[in-house]
């Protein structure tokens, strides 16, 4: 069963539509990335997916059940963007209140919390948490009970690198395990390494659902090739031969097709000790999600 | 039952909450103080009316309760739905698979047991220092148990009030403002403009079948008649012999024992209109 399934979702909030039909589907094990500008309707999937919104067309199956019904709200795990616990509890209890909630009498709270690197801070109260140990704490609640579709809404805000590579080792496991997750976040470089497929959404529609290869073949966005000019006088002379620009003393900017790029570099070495380095740059994440989510506007 | 878990799970953590930040000690203390000064103050008339001074400290502590006990409810439960709300917190909460009525329900469970503890120790102290004093016979001793009785039912109903308009307010701030007027029109106002209504209508049709009904359905006011209609030397004690006489008796304890379920069904209704 497939753990998330999303068919032509439609949602209107006071006359405009936040969800145009959406649709979306997270295999079992699959790591998908959505992405979208502020106000793009994220969080409002989401929402909608936990049951805690209604939709006003379209269809939302979690494992085959309706959104908010009890073997959905089992089925799956959330973290929401911020969240900010009661100060006045310690992690364990925090942990030990949810465990409860999900029905997970014997769960091990000791270990998911030294999972999580919270093991010596778990009987401290949770105003003495900084950002980074609240956000593992609500990581460690959305490992209880082995979900089948986790909804991670921001998971690294506000997290310290070294904090980002643990959260994603963790989101590793959980999928390695089996468990569908679908990351909603702005960093987008962390994401190019750490999802399967990303999804696009704008004003409300999905414009793009493929792997990140994929939408940069349908994209068909330029391999940039930074070529240094050996010495000063080579730059002007290497931009007129392979018709790229000049963007400073001694580098050369040549925008080129994926098919073009061998005959570009075949173009360069024939320049010989002109040359004096050549960077290749493919098209990123970031790159695409300018293209397909229609720059700033 | 996975139900009764989820409650208590909620139940254990506000307990915790409540313990840690103070506020148990807290109300405990203001119950004490307030309880045993008013029982001392009200004292005096105790030879004159021929009656022990335990029956005077609970009349005392009677007009005390239908004031402090609503506030207490009110500050204790004001803010339970809009402060998870505030935090980010109450998406997660019902991301998980427990009603909106089980979270309600646990608590509840924490936040009556805190209020009867604050009830029970206060006027039980106040009243021990009474008896110790000018002594108590079985009629006053019951009043007093009444006394704790009825004032957890007086503090579950504004507990229940207090979720409402914490469900309805959106955010922390404005459901305390809420509180305060919500305690202003049961406590003060209420009681005001049924008094105005008895001056306007003289000895008119409201005043002798109207007027002790909507007396009787506000829940402070049946917490009062409830407590001194029981008892007939609470009654003398209180000068509030006529009043009770006007209902049938079971009126009053009515009102107040079906006012924290109606109080609780409001509040999930208007939960259940949340949408985080």
């Amino acid at each position: 069963m497939t753990p998330l399934l999303c068919h032509d979702v439609f949602k209107r909030r006071s006359g405009t539509a936040v969800l145009d039909a959406v649709s979306l589907a997270v295999a079992p094990g699959a790591r998908v990335a959505l992405l979208g500008h502020n106000g793009a309707g994220k969080s409002t999937l989401i929402k909608a997916v936990l049951g805690l919104t209604g939709i006003d067309g379209g269809t939302i199956a979690v494992c085959g059940d309706a959104p908010g019904s009890g073997p959905a709200r089992r089925a799956v795990a959330y973290l929401p963007e911020a969240v900010a616990f009661q100060g006045a509890l310690t992690g364990r209890e925090v942990l030990a209140l949810f465990a409860g909630l999900a029905g997970e009498r014997r769960a091990d709270l000791g270990a998911l919390l030294d999972r999580v690197g919270l093991a010596a801070a778990a009987d401290r109260r949770i105003a003495t948490y900084s950002k980074g140990m609240r956000q593992r704490l609500g990581l460690a609640q959305v490992l209880l009970g082995r979900p089948r579709l986790a909804l991670l809404d921001e998971p690294t805000s506000g997290l310290d690198p070294v904090s980002r590579h643990d959260l994603y080792a963790i989101i590793d496991d959980l999928a390695a395990a089996g468990t569908a997750v679908l990351i909603a976040s702005h960093a987008l470089t962390e994401l190019e390494a750490r999802t399967d497929r990303i999804a696009i959404l704008r004003q409300g529609r999905m414009v793009a659902d493929d792997t990140l290869d994929a939408l940069a073949r349908a994209a068909g966005l330029p391999i940039v090739l930074r070529v240094r000019a050996a010495e000063t006088g080579a730059a002007d002379r290497i931009a007129a031969e392979t018709g790229g620009a000049r963007i400073n003393g001694t580098s050369i900017e040549i925008r080129c097709a994926a098919e073009g790029k061998m005959r570009a570099l075949h173009r360069l070495s024939g320049l010989g000790p002109a040359v004096a380095d050549i960077d290749i740059a493919p098209p990123g994440l970031e790159d695409l999600y300018r293209h397909f989510s229609g720059g700033m506007s | 039952m996975s139900a009764v878990q989820r409650i208590r799970a909620v139940a254990r953590a506000e307990a915790a909450v409540l313990r840690r930040n103070r506020w148990l000690a807290v109300a405990t203390l203001i119950m004490v103080v307030f309880a045993v000064a008013l029982s001392l103050a009200g004292s005096a008339p105790t030879g004159t009316l021929g009656v022990d001074m335990l029956t005077v400290s609970v009349a005392s502590m009677t007009t005390l309760a239908v004031y402090l006990i609503p506030l207490l409810a009110l500050l204790i439960s004001f803010d339970a739905v809009a402060g998870e709300a505030d935090r980010g917190a109450l998406g997660l909460l019902l991301s998980y698979p427990a009603s909106r009525a089980e979270i309600l329900l646990g608590k509840a469970v924490a936040h009556v047991a805190a209020l009867s503890v604050a009830c029970v120790v206060g006027f039980g102290v106040a009243g021990g220092l009474a008896v110790a004093l000018g002594g108590a016979g079985a009629d006053s001793l019951w009043a007093l148990a009444r006394l704790m009785g009825t004032s957890v039912l007086l503090g579950a109903v504004f507990v229940g009030l207090g979720y409402v308009l914490s469900s309805l307010a959106g955010s922390s701030a404005a459901a305390a403002g809420l509180s305060a007027a919500l305690w202003l029109v049961f406590v003060v106002l209420y009681d005001l403009a049924l008094l105005a209504a008895v001056v306007l209508d003289g000895d008119g049709g409201f005043t002798r079948s109207a007027f002790p009904w909507v007396m009787t359905a506000n829940p402070a006011d049946a917490f009062r008649l409830w407590n001194i209609a029981g008892s007939d030397t609470v009654a003398v004690a209180a000068g509030m012999t006529g009043a009770a006489d006007a209902l049938p008796r079971w009126a009053a304890p009515a009102s107040l024992i079906l006012w924290p379920s109606v109080a609780f069904w409001l509040a999930r209704a208007a939960f259940r209109r949340v949408e985080p």
